[in-house]
């Protein structure tokens, strides 16, 4: 703040302080404490007059009391322009004397955890406690509060994993995040509307549901075309680019027809977003610990 | 003086009035106006693009900030959950600021990045199909109804009167940036967009 804003900040503070206080010294000369009168204002209305007395003693004692209060607190906090008060106190620093409480607090718990391998350290109830609680802060949003899933977003209780299910792998979803992406009709743009009935049902037939036999064995040449690219010839997906296992009846979009002819047709976006930098690494670390622990 | 004298001369009345209640307002508030630190933007801070301005004024509309604030407090407690602290730099291009002052759901202010879009959209759709215990209520219209390219530009420059460094190019290609697109585009750009130009997230 500039000199000029500052003496204006102080100017002006401290003469409404003290302009509150003439005003209630020098009304009240005249008036001692204790001298009640049956003196009135003078005026009346139907009859009504009002008596001409002091304020009363608390009353008055109260309001010089927060005029000497608030030049208290002026000296203590910063109030007056640049000067910062006697007791130094910033809004940031009481954050970062928060923050630091807290680190050394949590700090060498975190610190110890984040230390421990993590097939370990999902065996470890406390750290599971802490992985529990950042879940639910951090995860369940998406991921549901039991770890369920819903459509869109995977199932983290199974032994199913889009990306893998090693620790090293979950660290890197987690940290990192994962970008999947299925381009509309795989690699084959130009697939016909009877091509895209026929790949649909030879992907229902992997888990033995398709609904006409015919086009489910015509829809094998259209998928070996259009998607062993990213699922693998036999469809059980790959990990290195978070294609999904076709054949284990587990869907993240739905598993009927339709579900599925809309993924073929529109392909699928979908994103886990990068924590790290939102969350410390070793509380990434403890939640890849804890994600392991739904399934192992 | 005798309260007599100031309750019998009203002139003087109010004058004293005037200086009593404009000691707080010149104290703490004009200052403000003359403060860099809030005047300034921070570093990296860009004028919402024509979308993200769409979605800012469909967050208004929908009223959205009256349940969302867009501030975090310098506590630890909020900025553990929510990231860094908000600084007045980050509103400076904010007509009107959308801080709030009720939280029926969570804060805002660092949204941006936090959830995938197919999240956002979904939530939007039908909040409790992604969070059961949600309280907040749906908006599938905004699935329906396509972004106002009409007025953009006219928005753009009401903002750019104002100060908003909104160049004359950004202006003239606002409508087109915006036609054909769904209100849930522009909101969900929007919000993917905020507070994410402090790095610094902790």
């Amino acid at each position: 703040m500039s000199t000029f804003w500052s003496v204006w900040v102080i100017v002006l503070v401290l003469g409404t302080i003290f302009g509150c206080a003439w005003l209630l010294l020098a009304t009240r000369k005249g008036q001692t404490n204790n001298t009640e009168t049956e003196n009135t204002t003078g005026h009346s209305y139907d009859g009504i007059e009002e008596y001409d007395n002091p304020l009363p003693k608390w009353w008055f004692y109260l309001f010089l009391g927060t005029c000497i209060f608030s030049l208290g607190y002026l000296a203590l906090y910063p109030g007056l322009g640049n000067y910062e008060g006697l007791l130094g106190w910033t809004s940031t620093n009481q954050w970062e004397a928060e923050v630091q409480e807290a680190d050394e607090k949590y700090g060498p718990i975190y610190a110890q955890f984040g230390e421990t391998a993590i097939p370990e350290l999902a065996q470890n109830e406390d750290a599971m406690k802490i992985g529990q609680r950042l879940f639910a802060n951090n995860c369940s949003v998406c991921h549901g509060t039991a770890a369920r899933g819903q459509v869109g977003f995977p199932n983290l209780t199974d032994d199913d994993w889009l990306w893998g299910g090693e620790p090293e792998q979950i660290l890197h979803s987690i940290a990192q995040g994962r970008q999947g992406n299925m381009t509309p009709k795989g690699v084959m743009p130009n697939m016909t509307n009877e091509q895209v009935d026929q790949v649909v049902n030879y992907v229902l037939s992997f888990s033995g549901r398709e609904k006409a036999a015919e086009a489910a064995e015509a829809g094998a040449a259209v998928f070996a075309q259009a998607c062993t690219a990213c699922h693998g010839a036999d469809g059980t997906g790959m990990q290195a680019v978070g294609a999904p296992n076709l054949t284990d009846n587990i869907w993240l979009y739905g598993s009927t027809y339709e579900w599925i002819k809309e993924t073929v047709v529109n392909g699928r976006q979908n994103q886990m977003p990068a924590q790290q930098g939102r969350l410390t690494d070793d509380q990434i670390h403890i939640l890849a610990a804890y994600v392991y622990s739904l399934s192992n | 003086m005798r309260h007599e004298t100031i309750e019998k001369n009203l002139g003087l009345m109010i004058v004293l009035i005037v200086l009593t209640i404009s000691g707080g307002f010149l104290a703490e508030v004009v200052p403000l106006f003359f403060q860099k630190e809030v005047n300034e933007p921070i570093e990296g801070l860009e004028p919402l693009s024509a979308l993200e301005l769409e979605g800012r004024d469909i967050y208004i509309r929908e009223g959205c900030h009256v349940c969302h604030t867009q501030q975090i407090r310098p506590f630890r407690a909020e900025t553990e959950r929510y990231g860094h602290y908000s600084v007045a730099g980050e509103f400076v291009y904010d007509r009107p600021f959308l801080w709030g002052s009720k939280r029926t759901g969570p804060d805002l202010a660092r949204v941006g990045g936090r959830y995938s879009d197919a999240w956002q959209r979904q939530h939007l759709f039908d909040p409790r199909s992604v969070v059961p215990e949600s309280n907040m209520p749906a908006f599938p219209w905004l699935f329906e109804n396509r972004a106002d390219h009409g007025s953009i530009a006219a928005r753009m420059t009401t903002l750019q009167t104002l100060g908003v460094p909104y160049t004359d190019e950004q202006i003239a290609g606002a409508a087109d940036e915006l036609k054909g697109k769904f209100e849930i585009e522009a909101l969900v750009a929007y919000l993917q967009q905020l507070g994410t130009v402090l790095s610094e997230k902790r």
